[in-house]
């Protein structure tokens, strides 16, 4: 697969995602985004790498979305410049991402206009140093200095800032929110994250190539099938192994039981927002059957570290299995009924319609994502769109709507659990018999593979460079997230303050997971 | 209304009983005394402060206010503020970026104040360890009085946890 019109060819990459590496200058590496843009295709990720041992120089990393597959482009930056060209110009989705790489690897866009206020360094190193680089060697911390970000300043006449965080009210992750507001309606709304930076790419060095799965699983807990899964995929990839048919299906259960989960749990959870305590009461109640169940047929609640290269770590029994389906079913039912009762409650729809509108061609344009982007008219879904085994005989229906705000997110909710009940009773009916495990090879110094799952949130990406002796040299995991943080601001314009956590909510972001 | 009434009436008391104190997870000794204790009851106030975990810890936190736990069943709610807690709750491997934050939130508590750390991030840094972007154990930065285990510690363990923080003393 390669971007429509681009004439370099593209080098495929081995493994279970169809998708490819192309090696590029400068002037094709902008080429290529604007290509991109033009042919439809959606903008992925974007990250560095400390490649100056190897080619004297460093690498920025692109991965285009294609109808075909995953497009990598990769560009060699000279150590003595750091500089490349701006991606975000193009896809505007790359603002943080490329602030981020500089923060880590000291790699500069090269654009006069381009953001150049720091994101995840908030005091903790240097403005001179650089995590990722090869060459770094913090071992005392910086004295924690006061958190100081130039927020964009609204002015005008009544209007006044409303500052949240990093620590919130409840019991979520940390992040700062900068409201801008005249009486009760937001004008502006600007984040400020990376609070909870654990320097996790820098932290895969320490990993070898078949145990980084623990630390994938853990970039965001409550996706650790979806990364583990992405993870395993690139670890394949290098490794060249094929996992056996049975362990496919496995990974595909726990996937689908991993989005039901945290679909119930954000289900209980808008409802309560919404005023409607007695959601969350049941929701709450569906979704510890949930996990407790995945405890008596995994060994985790959450199935963490079950994913792992070759295969799954172990599998559940027959009587287990038949439990699962016996318990999508009855879930299911209830779920059907909690839907009728949010359909005829108006206080809880009056509270969802509308708030936190984000229309098709806003999402289109600024690449909101995966069920976020599919409850806004983004009719995009790994497992329909690129299906790998086991989804390529299952035959995943998309859910798509064109509503853009919270009802549209509650919805597409209720929507894909239908669908998952489906694929769990069909997973546990058709899978196939045999090992769930295949011994790993060798891996070439050097290696390149990807791993790109569609999580309960959107897709994950998982972007593997081997080291030698079996060592990571570099990995980079990437989270649905980054892309719809930034629409979260647009979707809360002209809403009323005590409306945003519910429209926060109804995307329910990882802040962990762009992090790292 | 009727079909929710119908849903509530159906679904009964799921409630369980709560697990009992684990001393194996003290790491200082009790702070209240048991006076104290016996005036408070069991009426405690927690905050919860993500320093940096993974959000896996968040979701068991939040399940220990499912209908089968019934935390404020017994008592014990979770407030905005510092100043209303009578107990921090910390989770993460405390992010160079939370250090400071969850410095503030320590200090914002009147005393006695308590402190459990959940999870191996909590315990010593976990699976992420100490780095230039984290701090470790929630000890290198304000003093724990409880430690929980796990990755995540299940909702028990974390509510056994934080019935072992306000136990008395044993001896």
């Amino acid at each position: 697969m390669r971007i429509p019109g681009m004439p370099q060819s593209p080098q495929p990459l081995s493994g279970a995602v169809a998708a490819s590496i192309t090696r590029v200058h400068a002037a094709a590496w902008s080429e290529a985004a604007v290509l991109a843009r033009e042919s439809g295709c959606r903008f992925v990720a974007l990250w560095g790498t400390d490649h100056r041992e190897r080619d004297g120089a460093f690498s920025v990393l692109a991965a285009y979305a294609t109808a075909q597959g995953l497009c990598v482009i990769e560009l060699p930056v000279a150590a003595t410049e750091a500089a490349y060209p701006d991606l975000a110009g193009v896809f505007p989705a790359a603002n943080r991402m490329q602030r981020s790489a500089r923060d880590l690897l000291g790699l500069m866009p090269k654009d006069d206009a381009v953001d150049t206020r720091a994101w995840l360094r908030h005091g903790a190193w240097r403005e001179d140093e650089f995590p990722l680089r090869r060459d770094f060697a913090r071992a005392a911390p910086l004295e924690p200095a006061p958190d100081s970000y130039a927020f964009v300043r609204v002015e005008g006449d009544g209007v006044h800032e409303i500052a949240v965080g990093p620590i919130h009210a409840g019991i979520i992750e940390p992040g700062h929110f900068r409201f801008s507001v005249v009486g009760e309606k937001v004008l502006r709304l600007e984040a400020h994250l990376g609070y909870v930076h654990k320097g996790i790419d820098k932290r895969f060095e320490d990993f070898t190539l078949e145990d980084g799965y623990r630390l994938a699983g853990r970039v965001s807990g409550d996706s650790t099938v979806a990364y583990a899964w992405a993870y395993a995929q690139a670890a394949e990839s290098v490794l060249d192994v094929r996992p056996p048919a049975r362990a496919l299906w496995l990974r595909a259960l726990m996937l689908e039981r991993e989005r039901v989960a945290n679909h119930l749990g954000d289900l209980g959870a808008l409802g309560n927002d919404g005023g409607f305590g007695f959601a969350l009461a049941q929701f709450m109640r569906l979704k510890e059957d949930w996990l407790r169940a995945n405890d008596a047929a995994f060994g985790h609640r959450f199935m963490m570290d079950r994913i792992i290269p070759g295969g799954v770590d172990s599998e559940p029994d027959r009587a287990h299995l038949e439990g699962l389906v016996r318990q999508a079913r009855e879930v299911l039912e209830e779920v059907h009924a909690m839907r009728r009762i949010f359909d005829e409650h108006s206080g809880l729809q009056d509270r969802f319609l509308t708030a936190g509108h984000v229309a098709p061609l806003l999402a289109h344009e600024l690449g909101l994502t995966g069920l976020a982007g599919r409850a806004s008219g983004q009719a995009h879904d790994l497992r329909a769109d690129l299906p790998t085994t086991p989804y390529d005989v299952l035959k995943v229906k998309k859910v798509v709507y064109q509503g853009g705000d919270v009802a549209a997110r509650v919805n597409a909710r209720f929507e894909e659990i239908n669908e998952s009940m489906r694929l769990i009773v069909a997973l546990v009916e058709a899978m196939p018999g045999g090992d769930v495990r295949a011994e790993l090879a060798q891996a070439r110094d050097g290696a390149f593979g990807v791993g790109w799952i569609e999580g309960w949130r959107g897709a994950v990406l998982v972007a593997l460079e081997a080291g030698a002796g079996g060592r990571i040299r570099r990995c980079h995991a990437h989270d649905p997230s980054w892309h719809n943080w930034p629409l979260i601001e647009h979707a809360v314009m002209g809403n009323i303050v005590p409306d945003f956590p519910l429209i926060n909510k109804s995307f329910n972001l990882s802040y962990s997971g762009v992090d790292c | 209304m009727i079909p929710i009434l119908l849903k509530i009436l159906k679904t009964g008391v799921v409630s369980e009983k709560p697990p009992r104190a684990n001393e194996e997870w003290r790491v200082r000794a009790a702070t209240i005394q048991r006076e104290i204790l016996a005036i408070l009851g069991r009426a405690l106030v927690i905050r919860q402060v993500d320093a940096g975990s993974c959000n896996g810890c968040e979701i068991e936190l939040n399940a220990l206010n499912n209908p089968y736990y019934n935390l404020e069943g017994m008592g014990i709610k979770f407030a905005a503020s510092p100043r209303h807690a009578d107990m921090l709750l910390v989770t993460g491997p405390v992010s160079r970026n939370m250090e400071q934050a969850l410095r503030i939130a320590y200090e914002a508590m009147p005393d006695p104040k308590l402190v459990v750390a959940v999870g191996d991030c909590g315990r010593d840094g976990g699976i992420f360890g100490t780095g230039y972007a984290t701090c470790g154990g929630v000890a290198n930065v304000i003093p724990v009085d409880v430690v929980v285990p796990g990755c995540p510690p299940p909702p028990t363990a974390i509510l056994q946890g934080i019935l072992t923080a306000i136990a008395a003393r044993a001896a």
